[in-house]
């Protein structure tokens, strides 16, 4: 813009002149390039100094019918520099707001992560879900003190005092052994207590620590964790031992899981079932994987609960979590889940 | 147990065609579970076959090694050699260099040549050594995997064989059988045996058994009046149960020692896991393997008088196979003749009394022991056996007359002995109890309609007696079946038999649940809440030493009654934790020496306190039996208390850089707000007062209380002095808290609290107190001294320094007032504020800062 000094004095009786000033006004705000080029405009267009404003200062000094022309031709005069200037001032105020905004753009893909978001570690995940998975089906979750008393982790469970599982090989005994006290081998003794403590019928699960003297390996460790469960009702049968697995292991393994039971022994059950679990997208291609063991809990079971076998019976099952999590996660070693390395957990993050 | 195919289909119709995955697949239909396979010809393959050693020349040579330049033929003479291939010698006659020297011309031996290939790959070719083109091995039963002997070259002759020339080893060795091996339950001792693994691999195939032990009983004799003398006696039996209730003897004269076991037994043994080492011995083993029925044998001209079977006297000591000197325990049942013990009944013999070299009548034992005797002794001194094995499962206690002639059987037959007809069989066995199994009850249980045909089809199948009755069955075990006791243990025989995989799908309903419990539920809410903020859940071991339990059990270090276990992975680390930071802080470092530097990590779980539990040194309660109230109550009270715990431990930055992120430096604040942040997202408020233990930084340790006073935990930064010594991160934090006591405290259920949409009138206010005075205490004086008005105080800043007189300190405080009904004035809050200062200045001297 060429700063134009507007003409002193228009005589507001000018038509001309103050059209000219008019023009001059107009032209001067067209060519305002921002708002302070505006601001400069609108100083000498309609400041106290400018043309037009002495203009209509010069009015009250003429007489009544030429003030009344004079006013009408002045009064417009600065009503069309005014809203030219307010139509002026809203498209460069656009268009700064507009140049700001381009300013502050940021590249957002370069953000990072201020809050960071921990994980749950996928073995106590994994066994919060076997709770929800059975909560959902009206069963409930039951706990247990891992340190247990000999009868509630071997007798109450039909293991004769000479049982192989017995010995210090497999169990870890507290000192003296004469105290009776042992760290759980299995989640159940959680059983005998949920028995003794709960009124009939009884649904529930156990999930929790276990203890075995493994030295840690690929496959092992002394501490890992297993999930029980165990049904005492009148009229249970071994298939709804197996109507209950199947639907476990389509909540946990998808809708094209299935489940084979397989004749096997323990103290606890009579029948007893190992029980596999068809893993269809296991590495190597499709296969039957050992999952955990099964059956109809043995009446020396339910007797030590002081239940009567002729009327009640029951099922019970289990199966390590560590396991669980290897094939279902497709975890190769075991130390991954004992170690505590925090990119194990963090990949998993809250999901399952 | 190892099952070599020819044998068991000796017993049971195997096809020819089936190889040992398939007796594997069709085994665990019936729950053998299968182990693994066991092929020589995996690892054997190519021509290997029987060579005549025409010729041998010593050639000493430059190392100072002698060899032999063989030439060996290979093929029978006059004949044409049909092998082709490189290094083959058209004529039928090799060219071998080889290094030992136990053969000699004329020797048959196994010649292994160019193509064939030995366990470990080892390829033979013809190669050029010690200046000949040596074309061929002569193989040693090591080199062919069939024994560890180092005593050189198989020859032939020794073990009884003369081949023709050229034909096949393997063949002759039996190296094409295959053994499947299958895991038996300790239910199932019978199927230690090839008779048992038979008649359950009839089952599984729907096919007739035939008991190859009922088919010799009857030509079994009887107790001779000239057999050889025996008492058994027992005057301690355990839980009620002679040591021994049946001993049959048996002597067979005129054995020839010279005899080697013939390559067959060998073979099978092998594939079963046992090494041949005599032919007597070899017979033994083999007729354990095939009945189940452990043997022992004895060379009858060692043995001072008749035999004894009885507990060992204490002071007594034995001399075992193994050459070991033992001393007995009286609860040992042992084998005796005038001169003491002569062996450990059903787990090893004595060396005095053992078959040898030059023995020539053997005393053939098999005998039935008590299953807990066996597994005890067995375990005492630490000697397990392929008998004690079968033992502690059962043996049939009226397999042992018919076992004992099997034996006597087989040394007429390959050892050149002959039976003296002097038969013992002391028997005190048992028949088996018989079992009432009422009609509906293997399909109410298993869930599958059995007819009766099934049900008692599958009974007889396993050798029960079955009558029927109005209701049902009486039935009667087999003997070789000590298991089955009860109805249950008849239903799962039906229920195996007839097939697990016909059990249909039936969900069952539970009643209506309360869902999680009020802690389950609020324990998850903690994890994840702490997870959500950042933190890495772990888990570590609860396994300690008595210095860390000192360390972070007591406040000062002092010495912490702990948990001790009696057989620990690691002496080291042999009691159980009453805290979870010692494995915590291990993980942290676990981590940190990763090169991961920003760590946050947490842990829920349980410790264990050797306080406060009354241990339980009376005898166990029974099995099926529910104990008396009283008892039950004794049991719980020996249980220890096993407190759940929360613990994070922090060290590094709240974030990694970033372009619009500057990280902070985690701290001890971060430690406390773990504690505050759990205990809120489980609805309960802590208190926080300065604490003091000796692994946290003496002025940077809060200790954390319920509202109610107790005391459930401390954060921090750990002592810079630990720090240093325990090799951590420098300014690691951490804190512990009871999460069961936590828990405990739970808010029942929240009322909910009027909220008033009238403007706040908002006011700040500087105090100076004395640099000691707690700023939450402070702050709570000035929260009661407002008045209701207050809606909220919160600390925004403590300074000390400029403008503040030494040991003083300014505490600034922002108050928030606020009225349910109507919009306060400027006055009322000013007034609230007055108060607030008032009594700030009352309880603590705090004046206005100025």
């Amino acid at each position: 813009m060429s700063e134009t000094t507007p003409s002193a004095a228009v005589d507001p009786t000018d038509e001309a002149g103050v059209t000219a000033a008019v023009e001059h006004a107009l032209r001067e705000i067209e060519a305002a390039a921002d708002l302070s080029e505006l601001k400069t405009v609108r100083l000498a267009h309609t400041g106290e100094k400018s043309p037009l404003a002495l203009a209509n200062r010069a009015i009250g000094e003429l007489d009544k019918a030429a003030k009344a022309t004079a006013g009408k031709l002045v009064g417009q005069a600065r009503g069309r520099v005014n809203k030219a200037l307010a139509a002026r001032a809203t498209v460069l105020e656009e268009e700064r707001d507009a140049r700001i905004l381009v300013e502050e753009a940021v590249d957002v893909t370069a953000a990072t992560r201020r809050r960071r978001l921990g994980g749950r570690h996928p073995l106590t995940n994994l066994m919060d879900h076997i709770g929800d998975i059975f909560v959902g089906m009206g069963w409930e979750v039951a706990e247990g003190p891992e340190l247990e008393h000999e009868w509630f982790n071997f007798d109450s469970l039909n293991f004769k005092p000479d049982h192989p599982a017995r010995q210090m090989q497999d169990t870890f005994f507290v000192d003296p052994p004469s105290s009776h006290l042992v760290l759980r081998t299995h989640t159940s003794p959680v059983q005998m207590r949920s028995l003794l403590e709960r009124e009939l019928p009884v649904y529930v699960v156990c999930p929790g620590k276990t203890y075995r003297t493994d030295e840690l390996d690929a496959t092992h460790t002394p501490v890992f964790h297993q999930v029980e469960g165990i049904a005492v009702d009148e009229g249970l049968s071994m298939a709804d031992l197996k109507g209950t697995l199947t639907h476990f292991a389509r909540t946990m393994f998808g809708p094209e899981a299935a489940i084979r039971l397989r004749p096997n022994y323990f103290p606890f059950t009579e029948p007893s079932a190992e029980l596999d679990v068809w893993h269809p997208t296991a590495k190597g291609g499709p296969r039957w994987i050992e999952w955990g063991g099964c059956g109809m809990m043995h009446p020396n079971v339910l007797r030590a609960a002081g239940i009567d076998p002729e009327r009640y019976s029951g099922f019970a099952f289990g199966m390590g979590i560590e396991r669980t999590l290897m094939f279902r996660n497709n975890v190769p070693d075991m130390h991954d889940m004992v170690e505590g390395d925090v990119r194990f957990s963090e990949h998993f993050g809250m999901e399952i | 147990m190892r099952v070599p195919l020819s044998w068991l289909r000796e017993y049971a119709p195997v096809p020819e065609d089936a190889t040992a995955e398939d007796v594997l697949a069709t085994l665990v239909k019936v729950g053998l579970e299968e182990e693994d396979v066991h092929r020589p010809s995996d690892s054997l393959s190519g021509p290997i076959v029987v060579g005549q050693v025409l010729s041998m020349e010593p050639e000493t040579h430059s190392n100072g090694k002698t060899v032999n330049w063989c030439s060996v033929r290979v093929v029978p003479e006059g004949h044409e050699q049909t092998l082709t291939g490189k290094g083959i010698d058209p004529s039928g006659v090799q060219g071998i260099i080889c290094g030992a020297h136990n053969f000699s011309v004329g020797d048959k031996v196994v010649v292994a040549l160019p193509g064939a290939v030995l366990p470990g790959d080892f390829r033979i070719s013809a190669r050029k050594t010690y200046g000949h083109i040596s074309a061929g091995m002569i193989a040693s039963v090591r080199e062919l995997g069939i024994g560890d002997d180092h005593d050189g070259i198989l020859v032939l002759s020794r073990i009884g064989l003369d081949p023709e020339i050229g034909s096949d080893a393997l063949e002759l060795l039996g190296l094409y059988d295959s053994a499947a091996e299958v895991n038996v339950t300790p239910d199932r001792g019978y199927a230690f045996s090839i008779r048992g693994i038979a008649r359950e691999y009839c089952h599984a195939v729907r096919a007739p058994f035939t008991d190859p032990v009922a088919e010799l009983a009857p030509r079994v004799p009887a107790s001779t009046e000239d057999g050889f003398p025996v008492t058994v006696s027992d005057d301690a039996p355990i839980h009620g149960r002679a040591g021994c209730n049946r001993f049959a003897v048996r002597i067979v004269e005129n054995v020839d020692p010279s005899i080697p076991s013939p390559p067959w037994l060998v073979s099978r043994l092998r594939l079963a896991g046992i090494r041949s080492l005599s032919l007597p011995v070899d017979i033994s083993n083999y007729v354990m393997l095939e009945y189940g029925q452990p043997i022992h044998n004895y060379d009858a001209d060692t043995l001072q008088g008749g035999i004894t079977v009885r507990r060992a006297r204490a002071g007594e000591k034995l001399t075992t196979l193994d050459d070991k000197s033992r001393e007995l325990n009286s609860e040992d049942l042992v084998i005796a003749d005038e001169s003491g013990p002569v062996g450990l009944a059903g787990v090893m013999g004595g060396a005095a009394t053992e078959v040898g070299e030059n023995t020539t009548r053997v005393l053939v034992e098999a005998a039935r022991f008590d299953e807990v005797s066996i597994a005890r002794t067995a375990r005492r001194h630490k000697l397990p056996s392929e008998a004690s094995k079968r033992y502690e499962r059962g043996v049939d206690p009226q397999l042992a007359p018919v076992a004992a002639q099997r034996v006597v059987d087989l040394l007429v037959e390959l050892a050149g002995g002959t039976d003296s007809g002097r038969v013992t069989d002391v028997d005190h066995t048992d028949r088996p109890a018989a079992i009432e199994l009422p009609a509906g009850y293997p399909a109410a249980r298993v869930g599958v309609d059995y007819s009766p045909e099934v049900v008692e089809r599958s009974l007889v199948a396993i050798g029960a007696e079955v009558t029927e009755t109005a209701d049902g069955w009486t039935v009667v075990p087999p003997s070789w079946r000590p298991d089955l006791l009860e109805k249950e243990d008849l239903v799962e025989e039906v229920a195996r038999l007839d097939g697990y995989d016909k059990i249909p799908d039936r969900l069952p309903v539970a009643p209506p649940g309360r869902g999680f419990t009020r802690s389950q539920a609020a324990r998850r809410r903690v994890a994840n809440t702490l997870a959500a903020a950042g933190l890495t859940e772990v888990l570590s071991y609860p396994f300690v030493s008595q210095a860390d339990n000192d360390l972070w059990g007591s406040a000062d270090g002092e010495h912490v009654a702990s948990i001790k276990l009696a057989n620990p992975i690691s002496e080291a680390q042999s009691l159980l934790r009453v805290s979870i930071l010692p494995g915590l802080l291990e993980v942290l470092k676990r981590n940190h020496s990763r090169g991961l530097r920003d760590l946050a990590l947490y842990e829920m779980g349980h410790v264990f306190l050797a306080d406060g539990y009354t241990p339980d040194t009376q005898p166990i309660p029974p099995l099926g039996v529910r104990p008396a109230a009283p008892e039950l109550e004794r049991l719980d009270a020996a249980v220890p208390d096993q407190p759940r715990r929360l613990a994070a431990v922090l060290t590094g930055h709240d974030a990694a850089a970033g372009p619009w992120v500057a990280p902070r430096t985690l701290d001890w604040q971060d430690a406390l707000d773990v504690a505050v942040l759990a205990a809120r997202s489980v609805g309960v408020e802590l208190r926080v007062t300065q604490g003091s233990h000796h692994a946290f930084h003496p002025g940077r340790t809060a200790q954390l209380s319920t509202q109610d006073g107790a005391v459930i935990g401390m954060a921090g930064e750990l002592h810079p002095k630990l720090v240093a010594a325990q090799g951590l991160p420098e300014r690691t934090c951490a804190v512990e808290l009871d999460l069961s006591a936590l828990l405990d405290r739970e808010a029942s259920a929240v009322t909910a609290q009027a909220i008033s949409g009238y403007p706040a009138a908002t006011q700040d206010v500087a105090l100076v107190v004395d640099a000691n005075v707690p700023a939450a205490d402070l702050l709570s004086t000035v929260r009661r001294g407002a008045g209701e008005l207050l809606e909220a105080a919160e600390v925004f800043d403590v300074y000390a320094g400029k403008g503040i007189p030494e040991g003083k300190k300014s505490v600034a405080i922002a108050l928030r007032f606020r009225a349910p009904d109507r919009t306060l004035t400027a006055d009322e809050a000013s007034e609230a504020r007055e108060n607030a200062v008032s009594a700030a200045h009352r309880e603590h001297g705090a004046e206005i800062r100025s």
